[in-house]
This record gives structure tokens, C-alpha cells and sequence, in this order.
């Protein structure tokens, strides 16, 4: 066994150029696997990341999954009631204080209570619809991805005295405002109030940065006349993957429809999971033809050492000492071309994420392109060419060592 | 004494549409120390004759016994180490391992055979080496060796483990005149004092004729077996 390792080392070592050639091409299909896996699961995970970030991991509502019994129904011993005009009775998140409270001590996370009514906000003559949303500044700072997506101010700034009011860009553009305008904010009850901006914010999703518009929870209660009142709780999960259990123990505490990130992006995360199967086809295919080439190179080695087989086995080499002899070339080969395809690829990754972008006619800006760095790709890409090396090492070999050597002397002579 | 070879109508065809027949019902008794020279006109299967005896092929008719043992129902496995052991082949081109140095080259089959140490194996080579005048040679590569002096390396390997039995096919079929007579010495020698079979193919009619038996083939058959 030393003696065949040993010789495999001697046919490595003594042919530069072609182990070279080897190597090179097993790097470049490690490198380039690990480059497209990357790529492509970098795309997918920017992409569940992205939307984790963006959109809160719990958000409760004060809404009721089954609608609430109405008295009609107690009244009447009817199978089914319908075409009922419900009592109204959405009045948001009764008693505010007791429910963050209950949430409080277990909670694995953070959280921030908000009113959310809608209005308009004028200036100069110009009106334009708006979300007003009622925050506490310091716990929304906590939870909502916005708090990062500040041009000018912050949340903080709401609470620095008067009636402030922070709104996206385009939304003071299209009022024509910018920071430091008073502009008056009126109410769907009606009521007009006057706030200073104090904050300008750019999300790169146009929807919000030009209809939002942030103020104190004191003032949205106010314009809305719902004094101490709030409809949605927003939660912030250290680990977004327990959003689901989260959700489900809120609402069973409350008694309000707490739905998680995952409940609320269902038919997106739905058409990821196509996206995963043609991401990983797509990965695997690369693979395949790195595989391939990775066979071709070596198998092509391999033959060309047809007559160094028989050459051994007339001297009385068995044939299971020139699989072996070759396998471990091929191994070896694979092996030092994998290292050399992991520097490729870590290279390669990493130039990928120098590359800048500025697209911002679409809605969000991408400015890198997303890579996943994960040390199961390279696993897979070297095992992947370990066992397409070994295969293009053992194969040819067998069929050699078993042919008669006299075939192969004759032709060689 | 003892037959150290004893082939029994050995008869190698190719199969074909029209098979080719290689050798014919040939039988021949090879006793130890004998120097034969196997000669004939091209094509007439003297090569083919040689690859059967040194067990690279197979006969598709008869009988083999080397050493007593019937060759016709080993394993590959067994056959190998026999050819390991008892065999030396000197081919017409000489087929040494193009990686390996002179010294490696040779070293090859007794590292195979593993009965010496590595010292010994060395020195053995060596000396092997040395004594076919390749002292100065022995680090080399094929590609830096001339041919006569590649084919004396392959004369050194066949010998190394020192097999009771040496089949050269042409072994001076590529060399000058000089180059022949040292490889002829060689082989003569390997009969005359260290009492081994040698059994070479020459179309060199002086050789021929200073050899101890001449087996002459035409069209895959033994025409004539003369001894001196
Ligand atoms: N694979 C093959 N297919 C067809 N015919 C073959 C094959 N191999 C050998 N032969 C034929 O078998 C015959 C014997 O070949 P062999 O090599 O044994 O001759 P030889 O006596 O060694 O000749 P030379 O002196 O030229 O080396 C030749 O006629 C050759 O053409
Ligand atoms: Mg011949």
C-alpha cells in the first residue's frame, strides 16, 4: 500500500504540467459552485431577510379571528344568522396598559403599542392622504426597521417638545415640505391639528416612504379621539423563527388576532419555496458540469497512463494495486483542486460582494449583491468533486488493468 | 531434471470473424540454465509465443505449467505474483515507468515483492545497475537515458527479484552492434553464472548460433528445435 501511494505521489509530482492542468480545472469547478451557491442563496436569504426586517415579526390587532357573537344570535335559537349588521364595536385594543403588561415578562423580544387612523396632511394648499401613526418613540425605535431608514432626525425627535410629526421623503415632496414645515394634519373625525416635521425618513419602498407619517401616540389618540387607546401592537422577535408560537400564545392571552410574519407573507414564502427548487436545480447543475469536467481531466490522465498499467502489471502488479494507484491520484488531484477552488471561490464571493448597484427606479434600492457565506457550500462543492475525481480515477483504471496488457503493449510498441 | 517451463499444445487464437491464430500447438519442455534463442520470420508469432509463457496472456488452447504449477486455473491474483516472482520480461521496447528514476525503476518489482529492506533494495539496484554499466545513470529519468541504455535498465528490472526465468522479446532489436554485444553478454551471463533460463527472440543469426537451443517458428508453429 506505501508503494502505491508512494508511486501515485511520483506520477503527481512528476507530471507539472498536467497535474496542474488538473488542479486548475477542479478549482475552477469548486470555485465557481461555491461562487453560484453562494449567489443564489445569498438572493434567497436577502431576500427572507429583507422581509423580516421589514415587516414585524408579531403584529397584533384589534381584530377577532372569529367575529364576536352577536346578541341576536343569544336571542334567537336560529341555525344561522346572516345579512346581521354587527354592533360596532372596533374600538382597538381595550385597556392598552394591562396588555403590554401580560406580554411583558415573557416576551423574547420587544414591542411597541401604536394607534393607527387615517388623515390627511396639508400644506401650502396641497393635501395628501396619510397613515397617521401614533408611536412611543423610544419602544418604536425598538421594533420597527424604520428607525434605521432616517435621512433627518428620528423617533426621538417626536418627543422633544410640541407637536411634532416625522413623514417620508416623498411624502415631503409631494407636499412640497421639508424639515422644520409646519404643515396641519386632519383627522378622519375631523379635527385639525398643527405639527412641526421634525424627521424625514427613506425606506426605498414608495408606498411608504409617501404615505406614512409618525407622531406621538398621545397626538394620533387626540386626532382620532380614542384617548388612550391603541390598535396594533408591533413585536420584535430575537429570533424571528419563533414568530408562529409567539403569535399564537398572544393571541390566546389577548384574545386579539395576533398574526405573525410568516402567517402575513404566506403566499411570498409559498413562492420561495419554488424559487428554492430552482435554486438548488440550478445549483446542481453547475455542479454537475464542474463534475464533468472534473471526470473529464482526470479520466482523460488516467488513460493516457493505459500503458503504465499494463507496464506494471506485466511486472506483476495485481489489478487491484492499479485501481487503487489511480483512485488515489484522482482523490488527490481532487483534493489539492478543492482546496485550491475553496481560495477560488472565497476570492470570488468576495469580489462579488465589492460589486456596487444603484437601482432605485424600483421600489427598494439594492445596492450589493446578497451573498450567502456558507460553509456547507464549500462541503458540498469538494465532496461533489472528490467523488466525481475518485470516479474518473477508478473507472478508467479498472478498465485498463483488466484489459490484457498484451493489447496495450502491442499498440504502444 | 526437472522441466522448469513444460507448454502442452498451446495454441492463442484471436477472436474474429476469421479468427487469427497467433501461436499454434505448440509444446515445448524448458529446463532451468538453458540459453534458447526463439527465432523466425516477422509475423510468424514469436512475440505472441513470449507473452504466453510469461503469463500476459492467456491461451484460448492448452496447457502451461511453470515451475511445476499449472498456470491454466490461477486467479489473476496468483498469476501476478507468480510473473512477480518467477518471471523477468525484457521487451522489444523497453517500457520503463517514465516518472521513475533508473534506480526506481528497477526497485519497483522488489518493493512489490517486499523480501528485502529498503537498503538492501537500494543497494541491490545499485549494484544491478553498475554491473550493466549504468553506474553513472542510475538518478536519471528514461527520457534522459539513450535507448540502449534504457533498454539495459529494463534488463536491470527484469532481474531484480532475481526471477529464475527471463523472457526478452528483441532485447537488441533497437541497439547498435556495441550495444547488442553488451546486452548479449549480459543475458549470457545471467546463464552461465548465475544459472538462470533465458529465453530470448532474436532475428540476429550470429546470436542465434551462439545460443544453447534455437526454437524456430513459422506462421504460429514450431518448425524446428535444435540443440547445439
Ligand atoms: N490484435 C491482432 N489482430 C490481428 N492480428 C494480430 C494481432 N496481434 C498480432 N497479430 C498477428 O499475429 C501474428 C503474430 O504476431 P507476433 O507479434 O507474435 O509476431 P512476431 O513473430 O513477434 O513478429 P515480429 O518479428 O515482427 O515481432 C502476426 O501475423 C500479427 O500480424
Ligand atoms: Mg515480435
Amino acid at each position: 500500500m506505501r508503494l502505491v501511494l508512494e508511486m501515485a505521489v511520483t506520477h503527481i509530482v512528476g507530471r507539472g504540467p498536467q497535474t496542474l492542468v488538473a488542479i486548475v480545472g477542479v478549482a475552477l469547478g469548486v470555485g465557481f459552485s461555491i461562487a453560484m451557491a453562494a449567489l443564489m442563496q445569498g438572493t434567497q436569504d436577502n431576500f427572507v431577510a429583507q422581509l423580516v426586517d421589514t415587516v414585524p415579526h408579531v403584529q397584533v390587532v384589534d381584530q377577532k379571528r372569529v367575529p364576536p357573537r352577536q346578541p341576536a344570535q343569544d336571542a334567537f335559537a336560529a341555525v344561522q344568522i346572516a345579512g346581521l349588521r354587527p354592533r360596532e364595536d372596533r374600538r382597538g385594543i381595550l385597556n392598552p396598559t394591562a396588555a403590554l403588561a401580560s406580554l411583558k415578562g415573557w416576551l423574547p423580544g420587544r414591542m411597541a403599542p401604536s394607534l393607527k387612523t387615517q388623515g390627511v396632511i396639508r400644506f401650502a394648499g396641497r393635501d395628501v392622504g396619510a397613515a397617521i401613526i401614533g408611536v412611543d418613540p423610544r419602544a418604536e425605535a425598538g421594533v420597527s426597521s424604520l428607525a434605521k431608514d432616517f435621512r433627518m432626525g428620528s423617533f426621538a425627535s417626536l418627543a422633544a417638545g410640541g407637536s411634532n410629526i416625522v413623514v417620508g421623503d416623498r411624502m415631503a415632496e409631494r407636499l412640497g415640505a421639508t424639515l422644520g414645515t409646519n404643515v396641519s394634519v386632519v383627522s378622519g373625525t375631523g379635527l385639525t391639528r398643527p405639527f412641526k416635521i421634525v424627521g424625514l425618513f427613506h425606506t426605498g419602498v414608495t408606498a411608504r416612504d409617501e404615505s406614512e407619517a409618525y407622531v406621538l401616540l398621545k397626538s394620533a389618540q387626540i386626532l382620532s379621539e380614542r384617548p388612550n387607546t391603541i390598535n396594533e401592537i408591533r413585536l420584535r422577535l430575537d429570533n424571528p423563527d419563533n414568530a408562529r408560537l409567539v403569535a399564537a400564545r398572544v393571541e390566546a392571552l389577548l384574545g386579539t388576532k395576533a398574526v405573525s410574519w410568516q402567517e402575513a407573507n404566506e403566499s411570498l414564502l409559498e413562492a420561495l419555496i419554488i424559487q428554492n427548487v430552482v435554486m438548488y436545480t440550478v445549483v446542481g447543475a453547475i455542479m454537475l458540469v464542474a463534475g464533468f469536467g472534473i471526470f473529464n481531466v482526470i479520466s482523460t490522465i488516467t488513460h493516457e497512463k493505459a500503458r503504465d498499467i499494463a507496464i506494471l502489471k506485466s511486472l506483476g502488479f495485481p489489478e487491484g494495486d492499479m485501481r487503487r494507484l489511480f483512485l488515489i491520484e484522482g482523490l488527490t488531484l481532487g483534493f489539492a483542486g478543492s482546496l485550491v477552488g475553496w481560495s477560488l471561490g472565497y476570492a470570488l464571493c468576495f469580489a462579488l460582494s465589492q460589486v456596487h448597484f444603484e437601482v432605485s427606479s424600483v421600489g427598494r434600492e439594492m445596492t450589493r449583491l446578497p451573498l450567502a457565506w456558507s460553509f456547507l457550500h464549500y462541503v458540498i462543492a469538494a465532496a461533489f468533486a472528490l467523488l466525481a475525481a475518485g470516479v474518473a480515477g477508478y473507472l478508467p483504471a479498472r478498465r485498463a488493468a483488466r484489459a490484457n496488457p498484451v493489447d496495450i503493449i502491442r499498440g504502444a510498441t | 531434471m526437472t522441466a522448469l517451463i513444460e507448454a502442452a499444445e498451446l495454441t492463442r487464437t484471436l477472436p474474429a470473424m476469421v479468427p487469427v491464430t497467433l501461436v499454434q500447438g505448440v509444446s515445448l519442455t524448458i529446463h532451468a540454465r538453458e540459453f534458447i534463442a526463439v527465432t523466425g520470420p516477422s509475423g510468424s508469432g514469436k512475440s505472441s509465443l513470449l507473452y504466453l509463457l510469461g503469463l500476459l496472456d492467456r491461451p484460448t488452447a492448452g496447457d502451461l505449467t511453470i515451475a511445476g504449477e499449472a498456470t491454466g486455473p490461477m486467479t489473476e491474483r496468483a498469476r501476478a505474483a507468480l510473473r512477480l516472482a518467477m518471471l523477468g520480461f525484457v521487451f522489444q521496447f523497453h517500457f520503463l515507468l517514465p516518472e521513475f528514476t533508473a534506480r526506481e525503476n528497477v526497485e519497483i518489482p522488489m518493493r512489490k515483492l517486499g523480501h528485502l529492506t529498503q537498503a538492501q533494495m537500494r543497494e541491490r539496484a545499485g549494484d544491478l545497475l553498475a554491473s550493466l554499466d549504468l553506474g553513472g545513470h542510475v538518478d536519471k529519468r528514461p527520457e534522459q537515458l539513450s535507448g540502449g541504455q534504457r533498454q539495459r535498465v529494463a534488463i536491470a528490472r527484469a532481474l531484480a527479484n532475481d526471477p529464475p526465468i527471463v523472457l526478452a522479446d528483441e532485447p537488441t532489436g533497437s541497439l547498435d552492434s556495441r550495444s547488442s554485444a553488451q546486452v548479449f553478454a549480459i543475458l549470457s551471463d545471467m546463464v552461465r553464472k548465475r544459472g538462470k533460463t533465458v529465453l530470448a527472440v532474436t532475428h540476429d543469426v550470429d546470436m542465434a548460433a551462439r545460443m544453447d537451443r534455437r526454437i524456430h517458428l513459422v506462421d504460429g508453429r514450431v518448425t524446428s528445435d535444435e540443440r547445439a
